[in-house]
């Protein structure tokens, strides 16, 4: 049932917007966000087959800069900074001491000592206060500017197209994970190709007085081409099948990255130290505890995040997101599966068992349905040749 | 919001058509804006005994599961397979083609306990603020 509203929560430079879309407004990390306009399904089908439009302003912002800024995030974040090019971006995160994971970010490097860090609205304060500590002593600035941002994404196959008609950008060399100062109709914006849906897609970051046209200009240019705008529910399904994961769900602090099956992001040589380095290089030596798995219902019961994992009837993990899948027509879920019962369950696939012969289960509200391990992402789109 | 005048209503926001001493029952207008899409229905069986107030099956949307709860005592004559296929129908009808199940009634007296259009109308209200 729809939760109360609260006074206090923040208003994106466009929830007037949605408000008159006759959106289902949600709160999500302090913010009054969309979770759907109509029905989630079918803006969730959009983006895999047209697209969608998607209002990201909670986002958090942050910027830093000055003379040190790339040392300062060579030693604030787990990845090399200073090897990302002016004009790209870089899928990142941020650990404590002990390696757990602070929050997952993108670094989008805008100039040689200016970058754009975008952090989960969750998180963006304790992100920007633990930049900031970090940076402390060197020739570098954070600012949170989460507030003076708007961030539009249209993501899906018809967004380079649509999106064409309303830039000069040359669309075809913006290549993913980059990103550049560009127009979009008229207005000045930070263009990016980024996004989580598993969609080609572009990210568009602006000022938030010129939200409301950019995010019409949108919805205008794409309505022959099948986009409309589409809420939280749809964008966390399509993160789901795109085995991509939520902080709070598949990382947290009491998960390092290794965990999450994201150590490629961890550069243990580079140059500069690193806060969490030392613990993180112990865990890479060690054998995980822990795997992150997808597993697809043989049931139509929908698994939900917390729900146990069984093996043999006995408790061997836990879910972390669990869904319908609208593209593939059945529940799907993300969970983290003890190694050995991770080890066992990968071995039945191996061997033409994907359900273990029967053995591997998620307890669905006191039943045991059966389910299959299935390789991530559950979704994948295909390249253009 | 559609609260149909001739239905009466559950607290727990299911519908209940009578005639013949038959009840159809469904979900509400609210409640299924409320779910969002509905993925899944678990309806009780044909020829289960059901008892008014009991969690008798539960509605799986994207996002959330709710329990369903009998309206009536009785016994489940039928259960909307149509809706089994195509789960969508509860949203884009949800008192019509997506109705659940139907119970042949224990009495022929009206069920005690269910709401008026009026009544129910006002509880959806409050439960907005």
């Amino acid at each position: 049932m729809p939760e109360p509203r609260s006074e206090a929560l923040a208003r994106t430079p466009l929830s007037a917007v949605h408000e008159s879309l006759g959106a289902t407004m949600t709160d999500f990390a302090g913010w009054q966000m969309p979770l759907r306009y109509r029905s989630e399904t079918a803006e969730h089908n959009a983006v895999r087959t047209a697209a969608g439009l998607f209002d990201l302003s909670h986002m958090g912002e942050l910027r830093v800069t000055g003379d040190e800024a790339s040392a300062a995030l060579d030693y604030a974040l787990v990845s090399d900074i200073s090897a990302i090019r002016p004009g790209r971006a870089k899928y990142t995160m941020i650990v404590a001491e002990d390696g757990g994971v602070i929050d997952d970010l993108i670094v989008y490097r805008l100039e040689d000592q200016d970058f754009l860090v975008v952090a989960n609205a969750s998180n963006a304060v304790t992100v920007a206060t633990e930049l900031a500590k970090r940076a402390d002593g060197r020739a570098a600035q954070v600012q949170d500017r989460t507030s003076d941002y708007a961030l539009i994404a249209i993501q899906g196959p018809r967004s380079a197209a649509i999106l064409s008609a309303l830039t000069d950008a040359n669309l075809g060399e913006l290549r993913y994970y980059a990103g550049y100062p560009s127009e979009v109709a008229g207005r000045p914006v930070l263009l990016a190709r980024t996004g989580y849906t598993g969609e080609d897609g572009f990210e568009i970051f602006t000022d938030p007085q010129h939200a409301p046209e950019l995010w019409s200009a949108l919805t205008q240019a794409g309505q022959a081409d099948g986009l409309i705008p589409a809420g939280l529910a749809a964008r966390d399904s399509l993160r789901l099948e795109a085995g991509m994961p939520l902080y709070g769900n598949e990382l947290d602090r009491q998960l390092t990255p290794y965990d999450a099956g994201l150590g490629r992001v961890v550069k243990l040589d580079k140059a500069s130290d690193f806060v969490g380095r030392a613990a993180l290089a112990d865990r890479a030596g060690q054998p995980s505890q822990r795997v992150l798995v997808g597993l697809t219902g043989l049931t139509r019961r929908v698994p939900r995040h917390g729900y146990e994992v069984l093996w043999d009837g006995a408790p061997a993990g836990t879910v972390t997101s669990g869904g319908h899948s609208p593209t593939l027509g059945k529940p799907i879920a993300m969970a983290y599966l003890r190694a050995d019962a991770a080890k066992l369950a990968t071995d039945a696939l191996e061997a033409g068992q994907p359900d273990g012969n029967g053995r591997l289960a998620i307890d669905i509200r006191g039943s045991a349905e059966p389910v299959a391990l299935t390789p991530l992402p559950f979704y994948r789109r295909h390249e253009k040749g | 919001m559609s609260v149909p005048e001739e239905l009466y209503y559950t607290a727990e926001h299911e519908w209940v058509a009578i005639s013949d001493s038959v009840a159809r029952v469904g979900i509400t207008d609210y409640a299924q804006r409320a779910l969002g899409d509905v993925v899944f229905v678990s309806a009780p069986s044909a020829g289960s005994r059901v008892t008014a107030g009991d969690p008798c099956g539960e509605v799986e949307s994207t996002k959330s599961v709710s329990d369903l709860y009998c309206p009536a005592d009785g016994e489940v004559t039928e259960v909307n397979l149509e809706v089994d296929d195509d789960p969508g129908l509860v949203n884009s009808d949800p008192y019509g083609a997506g109705w659940l199940f139907k119970i042949k009634l224990d009495s022929d007296d009206q069920p005690p306990g269910l709401l008026s259009a009026a009544e129910y109308a006002a509880l959806i209200q409050d439960e907005e603020q």
